[in-house]
């Protein structure tokens, strides 16, 4: 609420900060593995945005959101492959399909609450990974490499990585600023409501259906586009990209960075491929050591990494001004 | 009674054999408070479920100021203007008491696909939401988070959030449950007054209350109704009295 600097500003300064420079340690060092990991970063932090959407903010588990990032990226493969190689044309079809895939698995699953719409949407994401694995003309199980990137007008030229990190960058910002808007628009009182308290959204006069499914497919669409700049990023797509552990990694981001908070999934993308690349340097079972981490986190951080963050940044205030006030900090 | 804004006709519905609803017949006129009464289990909560759109009757009719809305989804019935409280508070816990109002604001503003604009920030959903909390007495409360109001504030949001539907018509279940003699009080004189502008179906076990600010009072016993007539006549009826003999005398009283 104020503007002054606590914990959580200094965090996410920070991290924007050195997302912002590091391609200039690139350039210094001539060393390029960061770029290229913190690429993947970015990307995968604003698929987990997006998941963030409608998990966080909407209240609806999708454990099938990773088929949105195996449907963006294979429109790409696809259409380069078949030698249209223009972003103008592959961006845009990319993100129409995407939606188009979510308006229609998102009319079916949203019917159905809790542990069934996690099995139906976890359901769908599998068939589209089964229809990807039988594209025979396209790869099949090997999947597909891609020879051209996304072809854009000067100077935007996605081979340079450099400029592609900058364009990931950039477009990972705009969504964390696009969803901000969005969850505290009157559309994202009423997502954020449904969640909550659905029965009483009806009683109140809300058709929650129709808003719930808008937002479904918004959220498919972001990570559509997702989709596209990973497959951009590896010159290849396979139906790996959108196997059901894809979708779990997503999750985990959202769920150790902080569900409905703004930077939440980016700080969970940063902080588990980090550690998943730190680790797996240490030991070859890293996931011994991270699954015990996630616990703690479900356990004693509800809300986080942010949730964290934000407690430490209410704490002394709250002391000072009013040591009433903090009591009910759980 | 040509002039009723609520009509029921004939309503029926049963749960695996209990019978909820035994054909019911109730019409709720235009301005008045109607309060239906009956001991625990006769159906009072099913028969505000029928009407809200939760629950779908077997058979009969249910006519709102003179249209069928038998068959009419929750969301319809409250953009017709009728508006209802829940017997166990059912409010958006993580919000302020104001965001509660302007939520139920906005569900009566037009469609809300509009993506852009800070909805806390628009006067047009955060006055007469504030009106709202004022007029039952929440306005100083309006920037707390529901979960850390009282029991009592609970209820009285309640009524505010159906207040701020602007309804023609409020179906109140039980809205002093759980309250102590001081915030029933509160709410006795907070329903009179709200039933000067509008018509009141209310279901209420705090017979004082019920017979203090009824027009008319309906009783249902396993799903029946047994008698319905102003306060007086429900007093002297000795049927009534068998009902809720050994379980509240105050029928007597008063």
């Amino acid at each position: 609420m104020s503007a002054v600097l606590n914990a959580r500003h200094v965090v996410v300064a920070a991290l924007l900060t050195i997302l912002a420079l590091l391609p200039l340690y690139t350039a210094l060092t001539g060393n390029y593995f960061l770029l290229t990991l913190f690429t993947r970063i970015v990307i995968l932090g604003m698929a987990a945005t997006s998941l963030n959407l409608i998990l966080g903010y909407g209240g609806m588990v999708s454990f099938g959101h990773a088929a949105y990032l195996g449907i963006g990226g294979y429109v790409v493969g696809i259409l380069a492959k078949e030698g249209i190689t223009s972003g103008f044309v592959q961006w845009p079809l990319a993100l129409a399909i995407s939606g188009l895939f979510a308006l229609v698995i998102g009319a079916l699953c949203l019917r159905t609450r809790g542990v069934y719409f996690i099995m139906i949407t976890l359901a769908f994401s599998q068939m589209i990974y089964y229809v990807a694995s039988s594209l025979a003309q396209y790869g099949g199980d090997d999947g597909l490499t891609i020879n051209r990137r996304s072809q854009f007008i000067e100077p935007i030229n996605l081979s340079n990585k450099t400029t592609f990190y900058y364009v990931c960058l950039i477009i990972l910002v705009a969504t964390i600023y696009l969803v901000w808007r969005l969850v505290n628009s009157r559309f994202g009182m009423v997502i954020q409501g449904a969640r909550a308290n659905d029965r009483r959204m009806r009683a109140i006069g809300f058709p929650t259906f129709r808003y719930r499914l808008v937002c479904f497919v918004i959220a498919g669409t972001l990570c559509g586009l997702s989709g596209v700049l990973i497959a951009n990023h590896t010159d290849f797509v396979s139906p790996a990209m959108m196997h059901w552990t894809r979708s779990g990694d997503l999750i985990v981001m959202v769920v150790l960075g902080g569900m409905a908070s703004s930077f939440g999934p980016l700080i969970g993308a940063v902080t588990l491929l980090l550690l998943e690349e730190v680790l797996s340097g240490v030991t070859e079972y890293w996931q011994i050591i991270l699954g015990p981490l996630l616990l703690l986190v479900v356990l004693f951080a509800r809300g986080g990494i942010d949730g964290l963050l934000e407690q430490a940044a209410a704490w002394r205030p709250v002391k000072v001004a009013d040591p009433s006030a903090g009591l009910g900090h759980g | 009674m040509a002039d009723a804004l609520l009509q029921i006709e004939d309503l029926a519905k049963r749960f695996e054999g209990v019978v909820a609803s035994d054909h019911i017949m109730l019409e709720v006129e235009r301005g008045e408070l109607h309060a239906v009464i009956g001991p625990n289990g006769a159906g009072k909560t099913t028969l505000i479920g029928q009407l809200a759109g939760e629950v779908a009757p077997d058979s009969g009719r249910i006519r709102f100021d003179g249209g069928d809305i038998t068959a009419l989804p929750v969301h319809r019935r409250s953009q017709l203007g009728l508006a209802r409280s829940f017997q166990i508070s059912s409010l958006f816990t993580e919000f302020t008491a104001l965001d509660n109002a302007a939520l139920a604001v906005q569900a009566h503003a037009g469609h809300s696909f509009r993506f852009w604009r800070n909805a806390r920030a628009e006067h047009e959903l955060r006055e007469p939401a504030r009106a709202a909390l004022d007029r039952v007495g929440l306005g100083a409360r309006a920037d707390t988070l529901v979960s850390r109001l009282s029991h009592g504030e609970h209820r009285q949001l309640e009524i505010a959030m159906a207040l701020a539907t602007r309804p023609r018509m409020l179906l109140l279940d039980e809205p002093m449950a759980g309250m102590g003699p001081e915030e029933s009080a509160r709410m006795v004189r907070l329903l009179r007054e709200l039933k000067r502008e509008l018509t009141i179906l209310l279901i209420e076990h705090d017979m004082e209350a019920v017979f203090a600010l009824a027009d008319r009072i309906t009783v249902l016993v396993y799903g029946r109704v047994i008698a319905s007539g102003r306060p007086a006549e429900i007093r002297a009826n000795p049927e009534v009295r068998e009902a809720y003999l050994g379980e509240q005398q105050v029928v007597a009283h008063g």
